[in-house]
């Protein structure tokens, strides 16, 4: 044993990152072996480095967003500017979809004398979805409250405070997983609110409402609001809005067609 | 292959390291946009045949230390022990989470090299020409940081049971 180097604490971490040759290895094991507390922290440094391995191992297969696969290409830089695009837009929708909603309000005055009230009741849905779809979908740093990794407290908490049980629809066959969701303030009171996006940062919005009292259904009814697209549709039980920017039309049917097959009993 | 090719083929390891190193995705992803695109305005200075991914990283080092001096450095945590909340533990996903703030409560030069080791599996001599630094300094980091990282995780243990005892 003397003639053996004296084992170094770098030695220590290279035993604990498997990079000691299988000679210099052994002997590291053996001093381990009489010298139970030092092994016990080799252990934990292990432990640490397997548990942190996993914890980033999914960033490797998530999909790599278009922007990064252009800079890597070697292509001239497009995000910068679409991003500020974004934000210009972003800002441009809003101003004139403050005055929509005053528009849109005078003219609900008159009509709702006349309008039965559950249509009406989802045109108000759908605008409430949109502005929250508006509001929440350019986020980048806190697009949701609670991601999509911890999915089974998301809806369980919202299930809790919605009153009803709330599920987040699969929609991996539509390209869109869940980003997450978010507790919001509806009319009477809180609604949910679930994020989605495509693997090309695409984002589309389900609201979702709780019914207090048993409810007239309604068919998918389709509206706009500036350039938001809504397909929402009521239940007995809740009422549920989709709402996207970044999808057309048709697009948005095929998803509340899968949504709606998923959540309705 | 090509180096486009080979570049693009690197993203996501670039991703995971950047997403490790600076805590959120968006920051992380504009860390690794920035890093491919001085990669390839400084391609030739890029030695053929040699490790492409080495050289990425060693970009990144640079984009990262220049942006975190533009902002005038935060971390300057390197001796004082910030205290954490404590809170008890609830499930996996929890204790995992406390491990990725644990991380990022490391200061940054001590995060990178545990960061190239663990994630990257890469090799002392490669982290040290990685990031510029000599072999000796490449273990007193890493051996810090593993120190400071245990305390941290020790102290949650420690703070829970307490919570709990009560």
């Amino acid at each position: 044993m003397s003639d053996e180097l004296p084992i170094t604490d770098a030695d220590l971490h290279a035993y604990a990152d498997d990079r000691l040759a299988a000679g210099r290895r052994a002997e590291v094991e053996a001093w381990l072996a009489a010298h139970s507390e030092e092994a016990e922290r080799i252990a934990g440094y292990r432990r640490f480095s397997e548990e942190l391995r996993s914890f980033y191992e999914p960033v490797l297969a998530e999909p790599v967003p278009e922007p990064l696969e252009h800079a890597a290409s070697g292509k001239p830089r497009s995000r910068d500017a679409r991003r500020r695009w974004r934000g210009a837009a972003l800002a441009a929708t809003w101003t004139a979809f403050v005055a929509a909603l005053g528009a849109l309000g005078g003219w609900q005055l008159h009509a709702s004398r006349s309008t039965p009230i559950a249509a009406l009741d989802g045109v108000t849905m759908a605008r409430r979805a949109a502005v929250a779809h508006a509001v929440y979908s350019p986020e980048v740093r806190h697009p949701v409250e609670v991601g999509a990794d911890q999915e089974q407290h998301l809806v369980t908490w919202l299930s809790k405070r919605l009153g009803v049980k709330v599920k987040a629809p699969m929609l991996d066959e539509a390209g869109m997983s869940l980003v997450g969701g978010r507790l919001l303030p509806g009319e009477t009171g809180p609604v949910a609110q679930f994020m989605y996006q495509t693997d090309r940062g695409r984002r589309m919005t389900l609201y979702v409402r709780a019914e207090s009292a048993p409810h007239r259904e309604t068919a998918f009814r389709y509206s706009r609001e500036n350039n938001v697209s809504v397909f929402y549709w009521l239940e007995r039980d809740c009422s549920y809005a989709i709402a996207s920017s970044d999808l057309n039309k048709d697009e948005l049917l095929a998803i509340a067609t899968t949504v709606y097959k998923q959540l309705s009993p | 292959m090509n180096e486009a090719e080979r570049m693009v083929e690197l993203i996501p390891r670039l991703r995971r390291y950047a997403r490790a190193l600076v805590g959120d995705r968006a920051s992380a992803d504009d860390l690794v946009q920035d890093t491919l695109e001085r990669g390839w305005a400084k391609l030739h200075l890029y030695r053929r045949g040699t490790d492409l991914r080495a050289w990425l990283f060693t970009v990144m080092h640079n984009v990262h230390v220049n942006k975190v001096r533009a902002m005038r450095a935060t971390d300057t945590l390197d001796d004082e022990m910030p205290e954490l909340a404590l809170r008890a533990p609830q499930g996996d996903a929890l204790i995992v989470r406390d491990l990725d703030r644990a991380i990022a409560l490391l200061p940054a030069e001590q995060r990178a090299v545990l960061l190239l080791v663990t994630l990257e599996d890469m090799s002392y001599e490669d982290v040290a020409r990685t990031l510029g630094i000599p072999m000796g300094t490449v273990m007193s980091r890493l051996s810090r940081a593993r120190e400071k990282l245990r305390l941290l995780m020790l102290g949650q243990a420690a703070a829970a049971k307490l919570k709990l005892v009560k």
